[in-house]
This record gives C-alpha cells, structure tokens and sequence, in this order.
C-alpha cells in the first residue's frame, strides 16, 4: 500500500468512506491523519465495542418482575419450565425497576394504574424496553370502550414491540422477545414518541374546568396526570 | 359479633312472605319478585334496625353482595342476603332513594362487609350512606369527577390522576416517648401483593398496626362492559378474565347460571356433566398457582414448588386446551349448555385426562411433603393470620377463607347446581382459621376435584351415543321479561361468584353486577394480620389469595 490510488479506489474503501459521511458529516482535513486514512474512518474500533455492547445488551436482558392483569399469568407460564424463556438469556426477573432493562407490560393499564407504570418506566436505567403483552396494551383490547381504561400502553410511555393475543400464548411472548432482541443487536433503539399523558405538576397545568373544581383538593406541587379521554382513539 | 337472639333453628325457612312480613313488620313497605328471592322494599333511614331484625330474628347471618343502580326516578341499593346454614333461603332488601338527595343509612353497623361494598356503589353510582365510617372512593382514583354507572355520566369529559406520597393515617394517634409508627407502602407494584393491590401499612416495629388494601389499579369496567354486551354471545367471553388465574369456566358458570335461571333456560344433563369436569379442572388449576404462590411468599421455594405447581398446571391446560380450544380464555359455555363436544378421538382424551389424574396423586402427595410436612412451613402458618368464625362471617367471607375458619359453606353442596349432586364428594373444612388451615383446605380440594373429574369421565365414558346433547334450544336474540331480577352465585375458585343482572326487555342486561369473592375476602385481610409481624402480614395475604383482577373488576 505504497501508492495512494490504490486505497483511494477501492470498493471497501469507498463504502467506508460513505459510512463516514453518513456517521460524521463532512470532516474537517485538519483531522485526518494517515492513521484514519488507513483504517477509512474513524469509529472503526468503536463501531466493533458497540456491536459488541449491543449483543450483549441483547443476549443478556434483566426483566422487570412486573404483573399486572391476565397476561402477567401467561408471562410467568412462559418464566416456567415447559416454556423457559431464560433459554434466551430473559429468565430473570428484577423486583427493582432499577435493575431492569426490559419491561414487558402484561395487561390492561388503566387511568388509576397509569401514573405508576409511569413512574416504573422512568426509574429504569436507559437503555431500555418495552414489550407490550396483548391486546389491552395495544388498543385497550376487550375493555376499550371502558371508562377507566388507557387505551394502549403507547399512550403513556414508548413501547418497541407489540404482542397481540388475549392473552399471547407463551410462543408468541417468546417471539416478541426474540425480534426484540434481533433489533437491539442491531442497533435499533427505542423510538421516541410523543407522550399525550405526562406527569406534571399540578400547578402547570391550564386552569380549565376540572382543573378548578379540583383546585382545593390537589396540592400546587403535586405529580398528576391528565387523560383526555375524548381525544383517545 | 354474636346473635343476640338466635333463631331456635337455623334451618327453618324464614325466606317467605309470611315470616319477612312478622320479622320485619311496619318496616316493610312494599314488595317485589326477584327471580332468586323474595324482594322487600323498606325506607332508606330504617336499613340499620331492618337488616338487624332479619339476621336476629331472621337468621340471615350472611350480606352476600349490595347492588347499586339508578332508574331514571330513583336510585335503589338491593341488599342481598343469605344464611350460611342453609344457602337456599335468600332475601332482597330493597332501599330505594330519591333522585335529588341519594342518601341511605348505611348497613355497617349491621354487616361490616358492608363498609366496601357500600363504598363501591358510592364510587360507581353515586348513592351516599348515611354513618359510614369511612364513605370515599374505592376503584376509582380519589380526584375522579363523576360516577361512572350513574345514567347521566359523560365518559369523554377529561379526568385528572394524581400521584402523591402517601401519609401515615394513625401517626398521631400513635406517637410515645417510646417511638413513633412507621408507615409502609407494599405495592402496587410488589411480588408478593399478586399483582396491583397497594397495601398501606403502619407498622409499629415489625408489628402491624394497620393495614388499608387500596385497591382499583386493575377496575377495568367489567360492569360496564357487561351491561354493553347481548346475553347470548358478547357477555360470556368477560368472565374468564375476572378470575384470571385459570379459574375461566367456573366463572362462566356464575353468568350462565344467572341468565339460565332468569330466562328459564333448561341445561342437558350431558352438558352438565361436561360443565362439571371442565369447571373441576379450572379448579384444580387455581388452586395449583394459590399453593405454589403461597410457597414463595412463605418458604421463598422460587425453585420448587413454585415450579411443580406451574408445571401441573400445565398439564391441566393443555386438556383444557383440548377441551375448549383455548388455554387460558375459554369462552366455552353458552347458555344452555357448552359449545363442543368433548375432543375425538374421545377415547385419547379421557387416557390423558386418566393420566393426569394417576400422576396428581402423586405431586398432591409431593406438596404435602414439601409444604405442609415441611417444619419451616409449619412455623411460618400455623397460628399465624388468625381469623375467627363469627369475623369471617360478619365480612360476607366464603371459598377457602371461610372453610378455613370452620365454616362449613360451599355452594356446590349447599345450594346445588351441574352435576354435583349425583356425585362422591366432600366438603374440605379446617376449624383453626390460620395461614395453615387454608392451605390445607385447598390441598384437600385438589384431591376432592381430582375425585370429581375421576366420576365425571367415568359417567361421559358410559354416555349413549345417541344422546349428547350439548346445548338446548335458546332463542337467537335473547330478550329476558322487563324488570326480571335475579341474583345467583357459584361457588368460583375463591369463593362464592355471583351475579345479579336486570333486565330491562331488550337484548342488554340493564344492570350487570358482580359480587367478587376476593372482593369480600380481602376486606377480612387487616382483622387477620393486626398485631402480628409484617412478614406475616405477606403470608395472611397470600393465604387469603385474591386476584385483582376479580378484585377491582
């Protein structure tokens, strides 16, 4: 490699240098060195570490021990032996959330459970993610119509994969789990989403009819959320 | 809680017109047909001296359920009533309010099982009670604007949900030079709660001074969603979510039972006798998740039991799944009767069900060995999570909570419906009322089940060929008389499961109530674990064995 032409021409060479431009955008010359021109670009090593973090993020998921409704009875089906999910390096489930990276939402959430399940899934170090087990967390699955139920765990934090059945059978969590996986060695994170129900504080909010007729009971500093129900799907 | 007059025999029938009208007197001023019982109108500021009449004199020592609607010129709270003795005897006290000012007596006083039950019908109707001592909310969160099941109620205005640290209730009542009390959340989200139930504890050391279930982190609307489905078909897939754990067809039961004896269905026997087998399965099934539950609050055995039961269970599914198509929400009764036949090539379902049924002695045994013998076990449950006889009853406690206290209750036997009268079996009590002494009920209704389905595929092995009808002649659209009322119950996994359901004539039921054993079950929890240790407090908990999702329905 004694001429330049040689690697400046080359297949690999150019779809490195691609890479580079998708990654970093255009590059100062200052930086470049004959070090980097020899290994084409930059995060030659690093993009190796980050393969190799996200296979053992993906081999290797910590679950939150977290039942809610009659897909937490299938998910602990699928914990058992007959099904063992920790054939796939997801058998142990954490009591803490702080421990956790993978939350599988097993059932119906509703307006009274919603701030809590919130509040579970901020306490869980980044990166994290979430499974949605069944129907209720899709849609509000059977009990959609119900005055009381959030319509789809979407509705208050980002869910990556959705598992629909009522409830799954343990195969179809076992799947859900292993194309969870598949993405995470890929690097496919979490997608942001627009979250209508937050948390915030009482005081904030806009002094609209309810929150008036409320104003004696809540504290100014107090956590509340705010379901729109009118504006659900 | 002692009757102060009791009746000189218990199992005379004080259930007619006759005998309410000497009991009750001036305070009777009207009457009504329900299809399960007699109906009795009284004022709504005579409900504490009406109710005390009818369980002293009376003898109705049981307040099975109270139901709460509002008509458009009135509300109406219908108090059901029952004995333990003899099931069959029942009343409905009817109290009806005056739409302007809902406000009635409250029967706490009378019945303390009231005290939730009258919070719910405050919580989703809106009726007030009148010296209750504690009347808020009780599914819905506490800032909800509106009551849900009221006519008038608007569920697209926006409601707001808050999020607060939670403040000792008795600290000031309990603070000495000594120390003061703690307070302890346990929940919603915990291992050893079973799911969403919040526990507000205060404990004073380790010891518990008082315990308050907060519950409704699972109310998804079962009512409603009742209420908004047809009888024949859009009804019956909402039970098998009720009781979650396996427990599907025996809450089928409770609504085919319900509209089966409003609309006058007629049941096949052959239906019967499938019905019974299926429902004895989900027994054993639920029962199995409670045991091996119980076992890793109490023994911390993740690795065992826990997994035994799991794996027998599992065994008991897939006949289920064979049975019904489904392994967890079967959706497998249809009024009069079930919707298949049992699975062909019939013979290999009854060997593997013969299977099952060879090998569960053995593993009944194995948990006997590796619980109930089990030293550390036995330390952890016997005298522990005490509850007397006259507590439990005053609660409205039934299933294994209430046989565990002595008293001899079960619905199969005592208020007979399927095929359980034609068949061998008995009733488990256990007098001592402990942690240990539920266990063992349900251990020895494992093998009281495994007994039933064990005669049940005898008798469908002999059935004529050419008589398997499964199902009767029901209308397409079912329309049950207007203003028809009826409450029954069954005997579910946890207890007694009944429904009340009115009709208004059309093809929807008009008001669709659920009366949830582990609702009145887990009331009983804070007289069992007060004054004990807060380890006990998990295993009472355990013993008691609620599913939220029958719970907040």
């Amino acid at each position: 490699m004694s001429s330049h032409d040689t690697y400046d021409t080359t297949g690999p060479r150019d779809v490195a240098s691609k890479t580079q431009q998708a990654r970093m955008g255009d590059v100062d010359d200052r930086f470049n060195s004959r070090l980097r021109e020899l290994f084409g670009s930059t995060p030659f090593i690093l993009t190796k570490f980050d393969a190799f973090l996200n296979w053992a993020r993906s081999a290797s998921m910590f679950v939150l021990q977290f039942g809610i409704a009659c897909c937490s009875i299938e998910m602990m089906g699928t914990y058992m032996p007959g099904h063992d999910l920790d054939r796939f390096g997801t058998g142990v489930p954490r009591a803490s959330p702080r421990q956790a990276d993978l939350l599988i939402v097993p059932g119906t959430i509703v307006s009274k459970f919603g701030p809590r399940m919130k509040r579970l899934y901020d306490q869980m170090p980044e990166p994290k993610f979430v499974v949605g087990m069944g129907s209720c967390t899709i849609s509000g699955g059977p009990f959609q119509e119900g005055y009381n139920v959030v319509k789809g765990a979407e509705e208050i934090i980002p869910v990556d994969i959705h598992v629909p059945g009522c409830p799954p059978r343990p195969e179809a969590l076992i799947y859900g789990i292993r194309k969870l996986q598949d993405r995470v060695q890929h690097g496919e994170s979490a997608p942001v989403t627009v979250k209508p129900y937050e948390l915030e504080e009482f005081g904030d909010l806009d002094r609209d009819e309810v929150v008036r007729e409320l104003a004696n009971d809540i504290d100014e500093e107090t956590l509340v959320m705010r379901y729109n129900w009118g504006d659900s799907p | 809680m002692s009757l102060e007059a009791p009746h000189e025999d218990p199992l005379a029938r004080t259930d007619d017109r006759e005998s309410l009208e000497s009991i009750l007197g001036d305070h009777a001023i009207g009457w009504e047909e329900h299809v399960n019982a007699q109906g009795v109108v009284i004022r709504p500021d005579e409900v504490q001296s009406s109710l005390r009449a009818l369980r002293d004199e009376g003898g109705f020592d049981h307040l099975s359920s109270v139901t709460a609607q509002e008509y458009a010129d009135r509300y109406e709270s219908i108090y059901h009533l029952s004995k333990y003795d003899d099931r069959t005897q029942e009343v409905s006290v009817v109290v009806p309010t005056a739409k302007e000012e809902p406000v009635s007596q409250s029967a706490d006083a009378v019945y303390r099982t009231a005290d939730w039950h009258e919070r719910e019908a405050y919580d989703l109707v809106g009726i007030e009670y009148e010296d209750h001592p504690d009347l808020r909310r009780i599914l819905l969160p506490e800032t909800w604007q509106g009551h849900p099941l009221g006519l008038d109620y608007d569920q697209d205005k926006p409601q707001l949900v808050s999020l607060s640290e939670h403040a000792n209730p008795i600290a000031e009542h309990h603070h000495d030079e000594e120390g003061e009390t703690m307070f302890l959340n346990i929940g919603p989200h915990h291992p050893a709660t079973h799911g969403v139930l919040h526990l507000k504890t205060v404990l004073d050391g380790e010891t518990v001074v008082d315990v308050d279930p907060d519950i409704g982190y699972l109310h998804r609307c079962e009512e409603q969603m009742c209420q908004q489905g047809t009888y024949r078909h859009q009804i019956m897939p909402y039970p098998d979510r009720w009781d979650y754990v396996s427990a599907g067809l025996l809450n089928e039961w409770s609504y085919a039972r319900a509209i089966e004896d409003m609309a006058d269905i007629e049941v096949p026997e052959y239906a019967q006798v499938v019905r019974t087998m299926g429902a004895e399965l989900c027994r054993i099934a639920a029962h199995l998740i409670s045991i091996g539950a119980f076992a890793l609050d109490v023994v911390g055995d993740f690795t065992v039991t826990f997994q035994y039961a799991w794996q027998d269970r599992e065994d008991v599914l897939n006949i289920l799944e064979d049975l019904t198509g489904q392994r967890m929400m079967f959706n497998y009764f249809r009024l009069g009767g079930v919707v298949w036949d049992l699975p062909e090539p019939r013979e290999d379902f009854f060997e593997s069900i013969r299977t099952f049924l060879d090998s569960f002695e053995g593993s009944v045994d194995e948990y006997h060995d590796l619980l109930t013998n089990n030293e550390i076990f036995q330390r952890r449950c016997i005298g522990t999570g005490h509850l007397d006889a006259e507590t439990a009853k005053s609660y409205g406690c039934t299933g294994p909570v209430a046989r565990g206290s002595g008293i001899d209750y079960d619905l199969r036997r005592d208020d007979p419906y399927g095929y359980y009268e034609e068949l061998d079996w008995d009733v488990a009590v256990q007098d001592e009322g402990d942690n240990y002494a539920r266990m063992l009920v349900r251990m020895q209704e494992l093998e009281e089940s495994a007994k039933i389905v064990d005669q049940c595929v005898d008798i469908l092995e002999d059935w004529d060929e050419d008589d398997r009808e499964i199902q009767s002649n029901v209308p397409r659209t079912l329309k049950p008389d207007a203003d028809a009322e009826v409450y029954r119950a069954v005997e579910g996994a946890k207890g007694e499961l009944g429904i009340y359901i009115r009709s208004d004539g059309s093809d929807k039921p008009a008001r669709f109530k659920i009366r949830s054993p582990c609702f009145s079950n887990l009331q009983v929890l804070g007289e069992a674990a007060n004054g004990e240790y807060v380890a006990d407090l998990i295993a009472t908990l355990g013993s008691i064995d609620v599913i939220l999702g029958e719970v907040d329905r």
